[in-house]
């Protein structure tokens, strides 16, 4: 049988990957968007799993919450890039620093 | 047995493609690991018994969010090769901080609980035959968490009037029709009252 510690190996499997994808690809925009997206589907996944295990639905309406911040934050976050790209003609984090921040 | 196999092999493909979503060198090829790993994480839920949540999943990311994202990398002309310049210096600094969770994480579960007596190896209880998922969540959702669904619509409709107002573009030059410009024009704009000396006749 699969056991609660399998599904928080493997979240924890993929929230590293997606930490080491942020780390990597530090310099393109699209995909540290997708690197959130592995981190929150991480998250997800212990949050089924703990709802599961402990017999209590309100982890899965929190899932569904995340999934609703989340979809909205990509759909904003590529606008953002569309918008950046036809300034710069670029989506390197390095070229954005209009700010000086 | 079958779930257990099932589980590991789901589990293997979406740990793979997790790899290629940050490794591979066409942000294309990305998002398209990126939509295996999403159906990898479906299938883990439905052998969960989350049922629901699995068909959102698959509805909403791969069918909505993905499509989005690959239609932004394709509409995009992006110069790959400038962006993964410094790929090998930060990729040692990228393993060793992901190994470092890896040890953390896992020293966390492999240890006894969280110190609260919750027995981490615990298998999953069978739920009942008739239990449905969907009536479940959804008696949660239109009851106790109203409020919360009610301010999640909110803040789609914030996200989409935000993401047309971002990517809206105004051409200069174009002949339509300013129905707010048309309606603002005073008197003033338009008519000047000038006064002068009417002329004689002779």
């Amino acid at each position: 049988m699969i056991t609660l510690q399998h599904l928080l190996v493997l979240s924890g499997l993929l929230f590293s990957i997606a930490v080491a994808g942020i780390f990597i690809n530090r310099k393109n925009l699209i995909l540290l968007l997708m690197c959130v997206e592995l981190l929150l589907l991480a998250a997800n996944i212990n949050f089924v799993a703990f709802s599961r295990y402990l017999g209590n639905i309100d982890g899965q309406v929190f899932v569904f919450f995340v999934l609703t911040v989340a979809a909205a934050e990509a759909a904003i976050g590529l606008a953002i890039l569309v918008v950046l790209f036809r300034q710069r003609q670029s989506i390197n984090v390095a070229d954005i620093g209009t700010l000086k921040g | 047995m079958l779930v257990q196999i099932l589980f590991y092999a789901f589990a293997l493909v979406l740990l793979a493609a997790a790899i290629g979503v940050i490794g591979l060198r066409n942000p294309v090829h990305s998002a398209l690991c990126l939509v295996l790993t999403f159906f990898s994480a479906a299938a883990i839920w439905l052998l969960l018994e989350a049922e629901f949540l699995a068909i959102v999943l698959v509805l909403v990311y791969v069918g909505a969010v993905m499509v989005l994202f690959l239609f932004v990398v394709m509409m995009l002309d992006v110069n790959v090769e400038a962006l993964r310049s410094g790929f090998t210096r930060h990729f040692w600094l990228g393993i060793a901080t992901a190994l470092l969770v890896v040890a953390e994480i896992v020293g966390v579960i492999v240890a006894k609980g969280f110190g609260g007596g919750l027995d981490m190896g615990g298998t999953f209880e069978p739920t009942a035959v008739d239990a449905s998922n969907t009536t479940e969540l959804g008696t949660a959702l239109y009851t106790r968490y109203l409020y919360p669904f009610e301010l999640a619509a909110v803040l789609l409709l914030v996200a989409i009037i935000a993401a047309i107002v971002l990517t809206m573009r105004h051409r200069r030059g174009l002949k339509v029709q300013d129905i707010n410009a048309q309606v603002a024009v005073r008197r003033e704009d338009r008519v000047r009252v000038l006064k002068m000396p009417a002329e004689r006749g002779e």
